[in-house]
C-alpha cells in the first residue's frame, strides 16, 4: 500500500479529482495549505505597510491506494493538475504500513 | 481667575484683528450658538415633533457609528488574535462612558456658567423632565439633547483605542476611559458646546473636529508613543485579518456620519441637510483622492484606501459641515484624502511610530485640519438668517475667524496632550497599560477574554 501526497494549485483540485475517479481511484483528503518553490510571492500594501508574502494558497491532497495503482496515478495527477507555469506543485509517495476502514474494521487492501 | 483668562485672550486676539467688533460680533454668535445665561436651564422653549423625531433618528445613527461601525472598521484591520478584544473596546466604552454620562459627565459638559468647566446640576439627569429643554437645543427634548451628546462622548473615547490596538491591557483601557472622559472630553465639550470660553471666542465646531476627532486624534498618538510600538511593527507581517469586516464598517460609519454631522444642526431643517451634503461629499471626494494618490504610488488602488480616504473626509469635514457650502465639502475632502495619505503611509513609518489605526493619521490631522478649513471657507450663505447675521471666513474677507479656529485648535491640542499624559500616569499607577510580550505574542482574545475565532 501507499500513501500519495500532492500539492496542486487550488483550482486544480476538482479535474484531478475526475481524474482520480476515471482510473478507479474513489477517495481523498484534500487540504487548505500554504506553500511555495520556485513560484514568487507577492506584495500586500496596507496604508504603507508593505508585506512580501512569499507563501501561495495551494491544495494538498492525500490518497491511500494498492501499489498495482500507483503508476497510473500520479499519472493522471499530473495531467489534470499540470498548467505548464512555475507552481504546477509535487506528488510524493510513501509507503503506507496499515490501513483501516472505521465502519466495518476491515483492514489493509480491503480497506482502501 | 477664569474670567480674567478668559478677557486676556479676547484681548491678545482682539488687538491683532482691530478691524473686528468683538461686542456685536460676539452678541450675534451667541444668538446662534449659545443661549446665554439670561435662560432658564429648565424649560422655556417649545418641543417641537419634526426636531425631536430627526433628533432621535440621528441619536441611534451616531450610537450606530460606534456599534458596530467602528468595532468593524477597527477588527478588520487587527489580526484574528486581536479581532474580539478590539471589539470589546468599543463595546465597554459604549458601557462605561453612557453610564458615567448620565452620572455627572453631561452635567459638567451641558450645565453652568463656568468659562472653563460646567457645574453639577444636571447630576443623575437632575430637573430633566418631560418638557425639559436645554438651552443649547431648545426645540427637542433635553434628555435627547443629552443622549445625543452622550454618543458624541463614547465615540470619541472608543476612537483613542484605534491608536493602540493589539498591545492595550483591557483593565488599563476601561480605566483610561474613566478618567480620560472627565479629564479631557468633559471640559473639552463645555468650552466649544457647553457655553465655555472657546464658545464665547467664537470658535467654529459644528460636530465635533476638535472635541471628538482632535481629541481622539491626538490621546491615540499620546497613547502609541507611551505604550511603545508594537512587537514585530516594521518587521513582521501585521496585516489586517479581514478588510471586507472594516468595509462593512466604514458603511455604517459613513451612513451614520449622517447623524453625527446633519444631527448637529439639532433641529430638522435646511442647514441640516447642507450639512450632511457636504459631509457625503466630502466622503466621496477624500476617498477618490487617497485612492488615486496610492494608484500613481503604488500602482494598484487598494480597498482600504478608499475606505481610509472616505473616513478622512467625513472626519476632516466635521467640524465646517454646518457653514460650508457643498462645493466646499467637495475641496475640504480633496484636502482631507491627499493629507491624511501622507500621514498614514510616509510618516508613521518615517518618524516610527505605532499609531495602529490611524487615529490620529486621520481624526487627528483631519480634526486640525477641517478645524481651520473652517475659518477658512464659512459662508454668511448658510450661517446667516433674518435673525443674525452669521460668520464669514477667509474667503468671505474674514481672517479673524481663522485664527479664533487656531486658538481652538491649539488649545485643544494643549489640554489634550496634558490631560492623556495624566490620564495615563494616574492609570499605569494602578495597572500596567500595555500586556506582556508573551501575550502579545499569543494574542489578546486568548490572553485578556479567553475567547478566540474558530475560522
Amino acid at each position: 500500500m501507499k500513501i500519495i501526497t500532492a500539492i496542486i494549485k487550488p483550482f486544480k483540485l476538482d479535474e484531478v479529482r475526475e481524474a482520480l475517479t476515471e482510473i478507479g481511484v474513489h477517495g481523498m483528503t484534500a487540504t487548505e495549505v500554504k506553500g511555495y518553490g520556485r513560484q514568487k510571492g507577492h506584495a500586500e500594501i496596507y496604508r504603507g505597510a508593505e508585506y512580501i508574502v512569499a507563501f501561495l494558497p495551494k491544495v494538498k491532497i492525500e490518497i491511500a491506494l494498492p501499489e498495482a495503482l500507483v503508476d497510473r496515478a500520479i499519472e493522471a495527477i499530473r495531467l489534470a493538475a499540470c498548467t505548464g507555469h512555475i507552481g504546477d506543485g509535487k506528488i510524493f509517495v510513501s509507503p503506507l504500513e496499515r490501513a483501516m476502514r472505521i465502519r466495518t474494521g476491515e483492514t489493509d487492501s480491503d480497506a482502501l | 481667575m477664569h474670567s480674567s483668562f478668559a478677557r486676556a485672550a479676547i484681548t491678545f486676539v482682539s488687538a491683532r484683528i482691530p478691524r473686528v467688533r468683538w461686542d456685536s460680533f460676539g452678541a450675534a454668535l451667541a444668538a446662534i450658538l449659545v443661549a446665554g445665561p439670561a435662560l432658564a436651564q429648565d424649560g422655556g422653549g417649545k418641543i417641537d415633533a419634526a426636531d425631536t423625531a430627526f433628533m432621535i433618528a440621528a441619536t441611534a445613527l451616531v450610537l450606530m457609528m460606534t456599534l458596530p461601525g467602528l468595532a468593524l472598521f477597527y477588527s478588520g484591520m487587527v489580526r484574528k488574535k486581536n479581532v474580539l478584544a478590539t471589539m470589546a473596546q468599543s463595546l465597554i466604552a459604549t458601557a462605561l462612558v453612557s453610564l458615567l454620562w448620565i452620572g455627572v459627565a453631561y452635567s459638567l459638559a451641558f450645565s453652568g456658567e463656568g468659562a472653563y468647566i460646567g457645574d453639577a446640576s444636571r447630576s443623575l439627569l437632575a430637573g430633566i423632565g418631560l418638557d425639559t429643554v436645554s438651552p443649547f437645543a431648545k426645540t427637542i427634548p433635553e434628555i435627547l439633547f443629552m443622549l445625543y451628546q452622550m454618543t458624541f462622548a463614547v465615540i470619541t473615547c472608543a476612537l483613542v483605542a484605534g491608536s493602540v490596538a493589539e498591545r492595550m491591557k483591557f483593565s488599563a483601557f476601561m480605566l483610561f476611559c474613566v478618567l480620560w472622559l472627565f479629564i479631557v472630553y468633559v471640559p473639552s465639550a463645555h468650552w466649544v458646546w457647553g457655553g465655555g470660553f472657546l464658545q464665547k471666542l467664537g470658535l467654529l465646531d459644528f460636530a465635533g473636529g476638535t472635541v471628538v476627532h482632535i481629541n481622539a486624534g491626538i490621546a491615540g498618538l499620546v497613547c502609541a508613543l507611551v505604550l511603545g510600538n508594537r512587537v514585530g511593527f516594521g518587521r513582521e507581517n501585521l496585516s489586517p485579518f479581514d478588510l471586507s469586516l472594516a468595509v462593512v464598517g466604514t458603511g455604517l460609519l459613513w451612513v451614520g456620519w449622517f447623524g453625527f454631522n446633519g444631527g448637529s444642526a439639532l433641529a430638522a431643517n435646511s442647514r441640516a441637510a447642507f450639512a450632511i451634503v457636504a459631509t457625503h461629499l466630502a466622503a466621496c471626494a477624500g476617498a477618490l483622492v487617497w485612492s488615486g494618490l496610492e494608484w500613481l504610488q503604488r500602482g494598484k488602488p487598494s480597498v482600504l484606501g478608499v475606505i481610509s480616504g472616505a473616513v478622512a473626509g467625513l472626519g476632516t469635514i466635521t467640524p465646517a459641515s454646518g457653514y460650508v457650502l457643498p462645493w466646499h465639502g467637495v475641496v475640504i475632502g480633496m484636502i482631507a484624502g491627499g493629507v491624511c495619505y501622507w500621514f498614514c503611509t510616509v510618516a508613521k513609518f518615517k518618524f516610527r511610530y505605532d499609531d495602529t489605526l490611524d487615529v490620529f493619521g486621520v481624526h487627528g490631522v483631519g480634526g486640525i485640519m477641517g478645524t481651520l478649513l473652517a475659518g477658512v471657507f464659512a459662508t454668511r450663505a448658510i450661517t446667516a438668517s433674518e435673525a443674525d447675521p452669521g460668520v464669514a471666513g477667509l474667503l468671505e474677507g474674514d481672517p479673524h475667524q481663522l485664527y479664533v479656529q487656531a486658538i481652538g485648535v491649539l488649545v485643544t491640542i494643549v489640554w489634550c496632550v496634558i490631560g492623556t499624559l495624566a490620564t495615563l500616569k494616574i492609570v499605569s499607577m494602578i495597572t500596567p497599560l500595555r500586556v506582556t510580550y508573551d501575550d502579545e505574542r499569543e494574542g489578546l482574545d486568548i490572553a485578556l477574554h479567553g475567547e478566540a475565532l474558530h475560522q
